[in-house]
């Protein structure tokens, strides 16, 4: 196939995100949220949708939504209704799902994406609606019937819709990662998509370049992780150009994404089509938000990764990639803050955490908040560095094994006891310094002579007889003023 | 507003409810005359009523976000017309 072919068109993408919060209890029901238990064990009357039943409002669902709606500059309605959206399926007992239609309780709105090299994108939202989760259908257990679990019927959702902004798998890839990473910086959501905590749903059509009008889209789903948003995309630009470049047309379907074979199929035509016949929920009472409110909300609102990616770079000189990393979860800034604080040598302490804290998490299969060092306790391995009293390679490789074994032991304990400290002391690496020139005083006339490569030797004669406790840069200067005359 | 054979097929699909062809006439024809019946609202000026939706005045009443286990798996699985030991069971339903 000719390249230019798919240089003519432009892809156009919107993206919906399912965001499935962790609260304690249901959306519109007293029922454990949480994930796991024995099948239909994680219910009520409400959720079964038996008839007589009156669903109520969870607070925390009315709070999670202002935090997600403020972390991402949207409008906060004042006056929220509910509405039932009408289908019939059999992991939906009521017969409808409780969510909002006409009065979403955000609107407007950004995310920011930034790609590879740091250059960042404004992606505009449409809205952002509460609603509930179905439960699950299991198929293929047994052979005569559909299985039915409804622990999940009821769990609190947050719908994100995104203005069809994005105009590629890689951008809908970097949307979907920032969006994780903030829902998990606001901790109201775990961002799993292989588990379907978070689940995406993408709107792609393609367009000749400079034209105005969208061309017919047609709607992915079942795109389990990132990198599958992102293959799922790119199948969907491809095989729509494709179709249009050999005279075909897009049906406006519905498609699901297979994972294995990397392309699209069709899950429900456009003549499938559902309608879902909204009308508003009589049995929910509108929720009024005024402005107090949203002020105590906007008051939890932690600093975000945007923020501090900012502050990083810019305040602490950190590179992109630094900043990057050390902003990708919410545990591993915490813990870098809290570093911070006890140490101004920013560089020194970002390495620390992406060095062999990191390597020690994954070896451990741990995550952050399990790491067993405490913040000030690894910021006095920093200040022992700096001071010259040990080596960087020394701290990473010695001292930091003990200190994650024991939970009390200072770092300038550990590099004592273990005779690590490096001897800085001018008078004793003079003697070290005498004894290494006097051991080679031939050549010390080459090194006088011009060969001053020499020097290496000289040092690791004086490493040698110190025990590797010098402190080379001062042993370096010392050796060289020796040397000198 | 016009109630004709195709509206019975659009709503008995919604509603997943099969009908004889014979019986739609009869179908098409009561429900013309239940919708002429409500049209006469129509003869009312609403004009700048809001729509009434909820039968009290009440706002933000909503609950804590508290665990209440008021059912054990048991009594949900109790009433099912099939079921096995965890589970609901019903047609096999593929979505298509």
């Amino acid at each position: 196939m000719n390249e230019t072919i798919y240089d003519k068109y432009e892809p156009v993408i919107g993206l919906e995100i399912h965001i499935q919060l962790n609260t304690k209890s249901k959306a519109y029901s007293s029922d454990s949220a949480s994930y796991g238990g024995m099948p239909n064990s994680h219910v009520s009357p409400i959720s079964l949708g038996h008839p007589g039943t009156l669903p109520m409002v969870n607070k925390q669902v009315v709070e999670n939504a202002v935090l997600l709606g403020l972390a991402l500059h949207c409008d906060i309605r004042e006056v929220n209704g509910y509405a039932r959206k009408n289908y019939f399926y059999a992991d939906l007992p009521k017969g409808y799902q409780i969510t909002q239609d006409t009065t979403p309780i955000c609107t407007g709105g950004y995310l920011t994406i930034k790609d590879k090299n740091g250059a960042e994108k404004q992606v505009s939202l449409t809205r952002i609606h509460m609603e509930e989760d179905a439960g699950k259908s299991i198929h293929d257990v047994d052979p005569f019937a559909s299985l039915i679990d409804l622990n999940r019927a009821g769990v609190p959702l947050l719908e994100v819709v995104s203005e069809p902004e994005l105009r590629s798998g890689e951008e809908a890839f970097q949307y979907v990662t920032e969006m994780r990473k903030l829902v998990k910086y606001l901790d109201i959501c775990d961002g799993n998509l292989e588990e379907g905590s978070m689940r995406c749903d993408a709107n792609v059509s393609v367009r000749l370049k400079g034209d105005t009008k969208l061309g017919k889209r047609c709607e992915v789903k079942n795109m389990n992780s990132m990198r599958n948003v992102q293959r799922a995309i790119e199948y969907e630009i491809k095989r729509q150009i494709d179709e249009l470049e050999s005279g075909g047309s897009i049906s406006q379907d519905t498609r699901s994404f297979d994972a294995v074979a990397g392309t699209t199929f069709v899950m429900r035509s456009k003549e499938m089509a559902n309608d879902y016949r909204y009308f508003p929920e009589p049995d929910l009472p509108p929720i009024i938000i005024k402005e107090a409110y949203i002020n105590t909300v906007r008051a939890k609102l932690p600093t975000l990764p945007d923020a501090l990616f900012k502050q990083y770079v810019s305040e602490y000189h950190l590179s992109v990639y630094d900043a990057t990393v050390l902003t990708d979860a919410k545990e591993v800034s915490d813990y870098f803050n809290e570093l911070i604080k006890h140490t101004t040598n920013y560089k020194s302490a970002a390495n620390m955490v992406m060095g062999p804290i990191k390597s020690y998490l994954n070896e451990m299969a741990i995550e952050m908040v399990d790491f067993p060092v405490s913040a000030s306790r690894m910021a006095s391995l920093i200040v022992l560095i700096e001071e010259g009293k040990i080596s960087h390679s020394v701290a990473v490789q010695k001292v930091f094994p003990e200190m994650v074994l024991s939970s009390d032991k200072t770092p300038l304990a550990i590099a004592e006891t273990m005779n690590l400290i490096q001897e800085s002391d001018d008078h004793a690496l003079k003697e070290f310094i005498e004894q290494a020139l006097s051991k080679y005083p031939d050549k010390v006339l080459e090194y006088k002579a011009g060969k001053i490569g020499l020097i290496g030797l000289f040092m690791g004669e004086v490493m040698k007889l110190s025990k590797g406790k010098a402190d080379p840069k001062v042993a370096n200067k010392l050796l060289i003023e020796a040397l000198a005359y | 507003m016009k109630i004709d054979k195709d509206t019975v097929d659009k709503l008995s699909t919604l509603a997943k409810l099969e009908f004889e062809n014979e019986a739609k006439d009869g179908i098409v024809n009561d429900l013309s005359r239940i919708i002429t019946f409500i049209e006469k609202l129509n003869e009312l000026d609403t004009e700048g009523v809001e729509p009434l939706i909820y039968m009290s005045d009440e706002v933000n009443v909503m609950r804590d976000d508290e665990v209440r286990v008021e059912i054990t798996q048991d009594q949900a699985l109790k009433n099912a017309p099939e079921k096995d030991s965890d589970y609901f069971r019903v047609h096999k339903v593929i979505d298509n």
